[in-house]
């Protein structure tokens, strides 16, 4: 007995030590987070290292993930480890699987991380990198890893349903409807952006041009290997096919150099963005399997590579940054896109803060795989906050490179001028001192002709992450070769999800066609599928083409579009999930998404406000459609108010249809939180897991 | 030792799952055939629709 009290008061002894151990630690971790993050918030008139934006990071991921996260889990969604998940109970081998934890975090992972964290966090930083980066760190704790956790529960809770069916379940037909046509929108706003973005990085440039049309031939043969002689070895195939890319960005140097063979890869913007076109109409209307499934398993191992890398190659050289924390163009007077931080920053920055788009993913394929309710905060919560940290590794790219380095890439013909000299100049205004020396010297560094007017962030991305590998990995003189290689890595996975994107958006209007016309909606059946891709690609081919004849570059007009468009979705995915939280009675925990959700809707109005109705013509789509008709008149000036017009139409109609939604949403709330309205939960019924019995 | 092997399996598995490999041995064992060029070939035309239907995010 004494033994066992003795026993007793010895664990309780340990258990006391490793709560205060545990406290200590965790202490020492706010403590450093706080310090990081005061240093990038306080910090001015001198450059900082990147390693405090590493640390902030990391301590204020690691805060988010171990108290968060976990309050959600236990106080709101009280994840039950002995419920049973879709995978388990609708096993099926193929959709529905029992996976690792770990499986599912990088196959979700592998999903979610596209473009956007790289391409956003740099446009930002034309308003220096305080703003983007408290954004991508406060977004993504509370916020966007909130949404990617909770709508994942609310699918597994639902036999893996996606968030339109949620929508319709949850909020009602308009919700669904809503959710329907904001995925549409978004997908084609987004294709649209990121081919101008490809279009823009490629224009001009043999080198790059030369590796990109390689990857083809690469692609045909990993397929043919993958066929008949490897059968299902993808990934022997896929180092395979890296290997050969590496060996196609060293022969571009060749292509550049030799007058012939630079001629024939040196297209112009709208040529390109033809090509493109013609590219994401093939890709979804013919089946060339043996082309786009080896790339996109090529492009998905470089990117998951690439972004190996670049994090260690951040943590190696720890780079200082020459962008200051706040620039002069936070009065909204920016070359790169008008508008202030508010509501701009947070809608420029979408990915790696918070991304509607996520809610497709988190609805999509990974419920279907998560084993226990349990995991689903480490797959939602924890790969958003990867997500994030690719963000601020894009954030640190930008911000290593000189100011006006970084303004003369992304900064449009139209306001700084055509002259490299004048260029030069106008920035050198200013504030941000560079020669047309400097840049002619940087554009010889990474064998282009010019580096001048490289708008959509892509070239800007790749010359930061050129700065950061040749510097820590292989010297100066691979510049060259590091540039082009992120220029590869960045075209390759944007065409790959050019490709898909116009898939399933075919598909999703072909599932709608089929309500109306049986045959359209056979995914067979030739004539339905000639025409939707068709009807796709020339919408978001439209926006392309908007994008290269602007005479603003078109980033200004379509990549706010675009993030309006992708944070109204996330509006649309925290509307379900506060309607779900509040029909569980959990109504007090409901800021948990109400916060983000209020937040998001004040951000995405205003900025959608701005882009429609501001009387700057660099702002307002319809004050520059009258700038337009009051000004000189030339042979695009009738079709480029007509796309002025057209973009504060899409603005407008994103704008109402997620107000509809919002107003549907709080009728529900309203409802049940009065009383009149009795909703149950619509989850599937508890059955218990026989994991547990099976684990022993 | 153990951890370091566990975690590169996981890894492993992780990176089998990404890129279909793991699929196409659940299928391979599924209809009880060995790897083939047309054991391939009917495992891609199985899997193809469900995996183009997927949205990539941006």
């Amino acid at each position: 007995m004494t033994e066992l009290r003795e026993g007793q008061s010895f664990g309780t002894m340990l258990d006391g030590m490793k709560k205060l151990l545990s406290i200590l630690g965790w202490g020492v971790v706010a403590l450093l987070g706080a310090a990081a993050v005061g240093m990038i918030a306080v910090r001015r008139g001198e450059p900082i290292n990147a390693l405090w934006l590493v640390v902030a990071a990391t301590c204020c991921y690691a805060l988010g993930y171990r108290f968060y996260s976990k309050f959600i889990s236990v106080k709101i969604l009280a994840l039950d480890g002995l419920r049973a998940t879709p995978a388990e109970r609708l096993e099926n081998g193929r959709d529905f699987l029992v996976t690792n934890k770990w499986v599912v975090f990088g196959h979700h992972f592998a999903a979610i991380a596209g473009p956007g964290p790289l391409v956003g966090p740099v446009l930002a930083m034309q308003f220096g990198y305080l703003p983007g980066t408290m954004w991508v760190l406060a977004g993504a704790v509370f916020a966007g890893c909130v949404q990617d956790f909770v709508i994942l529960l609310f699918s597994v809770r639902r036999d893996g349903k996606s968030l339109t069916e949620m929508a319709k379940a949850e909020i009602g037909r308009v919700g669904g409807f809503v959710a329907y046509l904001a995925v549409i929108a978004i997908l084609i706003i987004l294709l649209g952006v990121v081919a101008l973005i490809v279009v823009n990085a490629l224009k001009s440039s043999p080198w790059g041009t030369f590796t990109i049309v390689m990857t083809m031939p690469i692609a045909l043969l990993m397929g043919v290997f993958l066929r008949r002689i490897r059968p299902g070895k993808v990934l022997e195939v896929s180092a395979l096919g890296f290997v050969l890319v590496l060996v196609a960005i060293w022969g571009g140097q060749y292509v550049s150099q030799n007058a012939a063979l630079a001629r024939a890869f040196t297209f112009s913007a709208p040529t390109l963005a033809i090509l493109i076109m013609i590219y994401g109409f093939a890709a979804s209307a013919l089946p060339v399997w043996l082309l786009l499934a080896p790339r996109d398993y090529l492009s998905t191992f470089v990117k998951l590579g690439t972004i190996a890398l670049l994090a260690v190659g951040i943590v190696l050289l720890h780079p200082t940054l020459h962008m200051p924390a706040l620039t002069r163009f936070v009065d909204g007077t920016g070359p790169i896109f008008a508008g202030k931080i508010f509501p701009f920053a947070f809608i420029t920055i979408a990915c790696g803060a918070i991304s509607g788009f996520h809610a497709l993913i988190s609805s999509g394929t990974t419920p279907k795989l998560i084993a226990r309710e349990t995991e689903t905060r480490m797959v939602g919560y924890g790969a958003m906050m990867c997500e994030s940290a690719v963000a601020v590794m894009a954030i640190i790219a930008a911000c290593v490179m000189q100011p006006g380095i970084y303004f003369a890439i992304n900064s449009p013909a139209a306001i700084v001028g055509q002259a490299p000299a004048a260029a030069a100049a106008t920035i050198s205004s200013w504030g941000f001192p560079v020669t047309a020396a400097d840049m002619q010297a940087l554009a010889h560094a990474v064998g282009e002709q010019t580096l001048y007017n490289r708008t959509g962030g892509a070239p800007a991305f790749a010359v930061g992450m050129a700065h950061i590998f040749s510097h820590s990995l292989g010297g100066e003189r691979l510049m060259a070769l590091w540039y082009h290689f992120a220029i590869m890595f960045e075209a390759l996975f944007i065409l790959t999800i050019l490709d898909a994107g116009t898939r399933v958006a075919r598909f999703m209007v072909q599932d709608a066609l089929g309500h109306v016309y049986k045959p359209l909606g056979r995914t067979s059946w030739y004539p339905s599928i000639l025409a939707t891709s068709a009807l796709i690609v020339a919408a978001w081919g439209y926006f392309l083409w908007q994008g290269v004849k602007d005479p603003l570059g078109g980033i200004n007009s379509l990549w706010p579009l675009f993030g309006i468009a992708n944070q109204l979705l996330a509006t649309v995915a925290l509307c379900v999930a506060t309607t779900i939280i509040i029909k569980m009675h959990r109504a007090k925990y409901a800021a948990v998404t109400l916060v983000p959700l209020a937040w998001l809707v004040a951000v995405t109005f205003t900025a959608s406000w701005h882009k429609m109705f501001d009387s700057d013509p660099h702002m307002g789509f319809l004050a520059q459609a009258r700038a337009l008709a009051t000004g000189p008149v030339t042979r695009a000036t009738s079709q480029l108010i007509f796309n002025n017009r057209l973009d504060a139409a899409v603005t407008g109609a994103l704008v109402v249809m997620v107000a509809l939604v919002l107003v549907e949403s709080a009728r529900q709330w309203w409802g049940i939180l009065r009383g009149t309205k009795i909703v149950p939960v619509k989850e599937s019924p508890f059955v218990r897991t026989r994991l547990v019995e099976e684990q022993g | 030792m153990k951890r370091i092997v566990t975690s590169w399996r996981v890894f492993m598995a992780a990176l089998r799952e990404i890129f279909d490999e793991a699929a196409y041995s659940r299928f391979l064992s599924r209809g009880g055939v060995a790897s083939s060029s047309a054991a391939y070939a009917a495992f891609r035309r199985e899997f193809e629709e469900a995996k183009m239907r997927r949205p990539k995010c941006c």
